[in-house]
């Protein structure tokens, strides 16, 4: 069972990892990177059930990652905010300053 | 492996999985940004029911209410604060969706060949605590109390600093 978990976050990460790599919106973006945490996290309470020494750290380790997932969606839509209003827009083919 | 036994769990997970999958998908093929967040919704409800299926009761609920809740109405709102209109099609990368294609399947052929080579022999069966909530509160406030206190710190921090880069300046 824990194989069919295991598989389950690897298809979901590899969703994420599409979408945050080909999407143009950023907000799009953003919320692919959320997916990828959550494919992490049911890694770790898979781990937490059919694991090794199974215990309730994996639990505990993926509420404190749920925290910063929380955090990084805040700031990420902060900025997001931030920079539309200087550029007027929030597709990523636009914000090129680095590659000129 | 494949032949598996028809349990309850794992008819439960298929019902589950075949949620968040079909929910992830159609966020890739949907072309209204708001309909791939709430096509994504899906999939995080669908994720707080396979922690339900691994006794993870408190971890689903608070999937349900940060993920369902707080990151897709603040994306719903990060949506409406700029501009809403679906992914413009003006050239059709091809290339470089093809390339992260073939990179993302790559990624997932790893990892799914490590998954079948791998030996998860379990050594202790799992004995799930009788309240979950209960248990989790003991060890967040005994074992990890640092960690804990850091991160609502972190959170403090992270929530000021986004009002503070949202907010509009002064002129």
């Amino acid at each position: 069972m824990l194989a069919s978990y295991l598989t389950m976050a690897a298809i979901l990460f590899c969703i994420g990892l599409y979408g945050a790599l080909t999407k143009r919106n950023a907000v799009i973006v953003l919320l692919s990177i959320e997916l990828m945490l959550n494919a992490a996290n049911l890694n770790l309470v898979a781990f937490s059930k059919y694991g090794l020494a199974p215990s309730l750290k994996g639990q505990i380790f993926s509420l404190f990652s749920i925290t910063v997932g929380a955090a990084e969606a805040a700031v990420g839509i902060a900025v997001l905010i931030a920079l539309f209003r200087a550029r007027g827009s929030v597709n990523v083919d636009d914000y090129d300053e680095m590659r000129r | 492996m494949w032949n598996v036994e028809l349990t309850g769990e794992f008819i439960a997970f298929f019902v589950f999985a075949v949620m968040i999958i079909t929910g992830a998908v159609m966020m890739l093929s949907l072309t209204q940004v708001v309909h791939m967040v709430l096509s994504l919704l899906a999939a995080f409800i669908g994720m707080a029911g396979m922690f339900v299926l691994l006794q993870a009761e408190f971890l689903a609920f608070v999937q349900v209410l940060i993920y369902a809740g707080a990151v897709t109405i603040l994306m719903i709102f990060g949506i409406m604060m700029t501009n809403h209109q679906g992914e413009g099609a003006e050239f059709p990368r091809a290339w470089h969706e093809g390339l992260a294609a073939v990179g993302a399947l790559a990624l997932f052929g790893l990892l799914f060949y490590a998954i079948r080579q791998a030996d998860f022999s379990q050594v202790t069966a799992y004995a799930p605590a009788e309240d979950n909530t209960l248990a989790i509160g003991k060890l967040l406030f005994t074992g990890y109390v640092v960690p804990f206190e850091l991160v609502s710190v972190l959170l403090t921090v992270a929530f000021i600093g986004a009002i503070v880069l949202a907010k509009k300046e002064a002129d």
